[in-house]
């Protein structure tokens, strides 16, 4: 009995494994014509989507499609924030005025380079955008810009100030003021006010950006011939800083240059204060938001940056900003994001007039391409031969909670 | 500096070993790895800090509101996600997997109820500075130090002397003896879990207390690091996790005072790999059975 029990399961085996492996090769067959199949469609959708804005060229009445990638939501999200209340409010203000009409396709990247690629090519792909905006950090712009440029949609970073960015294709503008041109400033101006001999630098190290921040700084010191007596590391997200700023304090500099985004300086700033290190600290574009002051509170003080924005400036545009700003926002005061991402939107306004398409994305690069002498709220804004802009700066110190120019 | 940054390392490893704890009294009784733990702990920081933001509460009543809400979410996660795997014949994975549903719904239900932004509790308190010779401390880290030990003792002997801690620890060595030996092991998990994730609120507060930053994302990091030290200190061992805590965080202090801070993670987890090549068990574990 359990013989032939045996040879019966035996067999049945071995028809299973016959079975078996007939039905995989059938499913691989499947799966690969289904695969060809979705792949035919997916590219058959793209080549509809791209000869389809070509068709109905220069159909004035649409609203102009502009996709928008923005850090909404972690620790990073103040910057999203104000980039989306800057672009609301110039989208009502431009459609009101009607020559021409912007609608705008928000999507949020969470300050994640794979969630920016996701988001520019849905926005490239699905919702057919004429034009991007963003996305807020430099880094998530060197992994979703070469997209763009592909595709061939112009992506115009509004806060991506790391070194390098417009480099990476025709298509790839940014209205931010780059680091490089932007810490500069700020370094000389704190070493010259506060004769500084020998300072300590903290980079975030996990964050191009904050990398490319550093290198601009060491250089700077360097050039002008300040001694850098301590280089420390942190990461992005990180939270303990005692180890390194205790270090610094038995160091004794004439002051601490950070290069991070504004959670991690203000609590840099925070604890380095607690601690007794009560120098001037110079930051990077990080420091540009009043979040650092919200958390940091009075340990803000003392605390330096070079900012294209300054809410203080007696000019009649800026100032009518900042009151529809308020307005429109509980009585909030714009920051650097809102305004660069205002004057972004302008800037895609007076290209998408000049270039008299909707639709046509070559046509609308060229376009922004060839901006000059824009007015906007951080001052007057060209772009150069490289897509780089061409503007000023002004050095700012927090003093008792507020931005004011450093003189 | 020396004596400053063993300060600094002890605070932050104290933190390590609080988190830790929670994980190894559950790792100890159920033999699963709670994935909600680091979720829980942030849970906790949040209501400690809106207690202390909205109703203006000491910081140890605002302590002890965060742990009983973080007890309670315990409890209902062992009601809704452990329990009913326990009942039956499932993959040993189940349970892990359910905690890590477990923690993703608790991220994104905070990241809705309190924002994405990091928040700061009021500075008053980490205002108060002490010098004691070559040290500075604030009170702070005194509150971290002396909360961390003091639960860390008053847990070991809880569970070594009382009959409640006796009964965990027999659960602990095997369920199903524990169950004909008349103890209601159902009632002990409850009561293990809630034990833990309390730890955890507490844990919650007292990180929110020393580092001011909240946040809805600030389980992960401090949720992989509780593993760490789980792992370091022998799985399910007490002493192990409270050791393996302040070995961690010394390490990761002194690797950036001595030496580079680019490196703080690599040697803090380097010399876990280390550790575990000469004493694959962990630090305390025992090869066979015992634990607690």
């Amino acid at each position: 009995m359990t013989n032939i029990n045996l040879s019966i399961i035996k067999h049945k085996h071995n028809k299973d494994g016959v079975f078996v492996t007939m039905k995989k090769g059938f499913i691989k067959k499947w799966v690969t014509g289904l695969t060809i199949g979705a792949l035919l469609l997916t590219t058959a959708g793209c080549g509809g989507g791209g000869t389809a804005p070509a068709a109905n060229n220069d159909s004035k009445g649409e609203a102009a499609k502009i996709g928008v990638i923005a850090y909404l939501t972690g620790g990073g999200a103040a910057y999203g924030t104000a980039i989306k209340e800057g672009l609301d409010l110039a989208k009502d203000e431009i459609n009101a005025q009607g020559k021409v009409q912007i609608e705008l396709i928000y999507t949020d990247s969470r300050g994640e380079k794979t969630e920016a690629i996701n988001a520019a090519n849905k926005l490239i792909n699905k919702d057919n955008v004429v034009g991007i905006i963003g996305p807020t950090l430099s880094g998530e712009m060197f992994a979703a810009g070469p997209i763009a440029n592909q595709a061939g949609v112009p992506i115009m970073g509004t806060s991506t100030t790391a070194e390098g960015i417009p480099a990476l294709g025709d298509f790839v503008f940014r209205n931010a003021l780059p680091e490089f041109l932007a810490v500069p400033q700020a370094v000389e101006k704190a070493i010259s006010t506060y004769d500084l001999k020998k300072v300590a630098v903290m980079y975030s190290n996990n964050n191009d950006w904050a990398v490319s921040g550093y290198k601009t700084i060491e250089s700077t010191l360097k050039k002008n011939g300040v001694e850098i007596i301590a280089t420390e590391t942190f990461a992005d997200k990180d939270t303990d800083y005692s180890a390194q700023l205790t270090k610094i304090a038995s160091l004794k500099p004439d002051a601490v240059m950070v290069s991070s985004l504004y959670q991690e300086a203000a609590l840099v700033l925070k604890k380095a204060r607690e601690i007794g290190i009560t120098v001037p600290f110079v930051g990077t574009n990080g420091f540009n938001s009043p979040e650092l002051i919200k958390i940091a509170g009075p340990a803000a003080d003392g605390a330096i940056v070079a900012s294209p924005w300054f809410p203080g400036k007696a000019d009649e545009k800026v100032q009518k900003f900042i009151a529809d700003y308020k307005a429109k926002y509980n009585n909030k005061v714009p920051d650097q994001f809102a305004a660069q991402a205002y004057d972004a939107l302008y800037l895609y306004a007076s290209a998408l007039e000049q270039a008299g398409t909707t639709t046509d994305r070559q046509k609308l690069r060229d376009a922004i391409a060839t901006i000059k002498d824009f007015q906007g709220v951080t001052g007057k804004f060209a772009f150069d031969e490289n897509r780089e802009p061409v503007m000023n700066a002004t050095v700012l110190i927090i003093k008792d909670g507020q931005f004011t120019e450093l003189k | 500096m020396f004596w400053q940054q063993l300060v600094n390392g002890l605070t932050l490893g104290s933190t390590y070993s609080l988190v830790a704890l929670g994980y190894t009294l559950i790792m100890g009784v159920l033999n699963i790895i709670n994935m909600a733990h680091g979720e829980i702990f942030m849970i906790g920081a949040f209501v400690g800090l809106y207690l202390v933001t909205y109703f203006e509460v000491n910081i140890f009543v605002a302590m002890a509101g965060a742990m009983v809400t973080s007890a309670l979410l315990g409890c209902l996660m062992e009601t809704v996600a452990l329990r009913p795997l326990r009942r039956k014949a499932v993959s040993h994975l189940a349970p892990l997997i359910s905690t890590i549903g477990v923690a993703i719904f608790l991220e994104s239900l905070a990241l809705n109820l309190f924002g994405p932004q990091s928040q700061a509790f009021p500075t008053e308190l980490a205002a108060v500075q002490m010098q004691l010779g070559p040290i500075r401390i604030s009170l702070v880290q005194i509150i971290i130090l002396g909360m961390s030990f003091g639960l860390m003792f008053v847990l070991r002997f809880w569970l070594s002397k009382t009959r409640v801690g006796k009964a965990i620890r027999t659960t602990a060595e095997n369920i199903e003896t524990a169950n004909l030996l008349g103890i209601n092991t159902n009632k002990i998990i409850f009561l293990t879990v809630a034990l833990a994730s309390g730890l955890g609120g507490i844990a919650g507060v007292l990180v929110g207390l020393s580092f001011n930053a909240v946040e809805p994302t600030m389980g992960l990091s401090m949720g992989l690091k509780g593993l760490a030290v789980l792992i370091l200190g022998g799985m399910g061992n007490i002493t192990g996790a409270m050791l393996g805590g302040l070995i961690l965080g010394i390490a990761e202090v002194f690797t950036v005072a001595y030496g580079a801070s680019s490196y703080r993670d690599a040697v803090a987890f380097g010399m876990i790999i280390l550790i575990l090549f000469i004493r694959p068990q962990g630090l305390f574990g025992k090869r066979q059975g015992g634990r607690f």
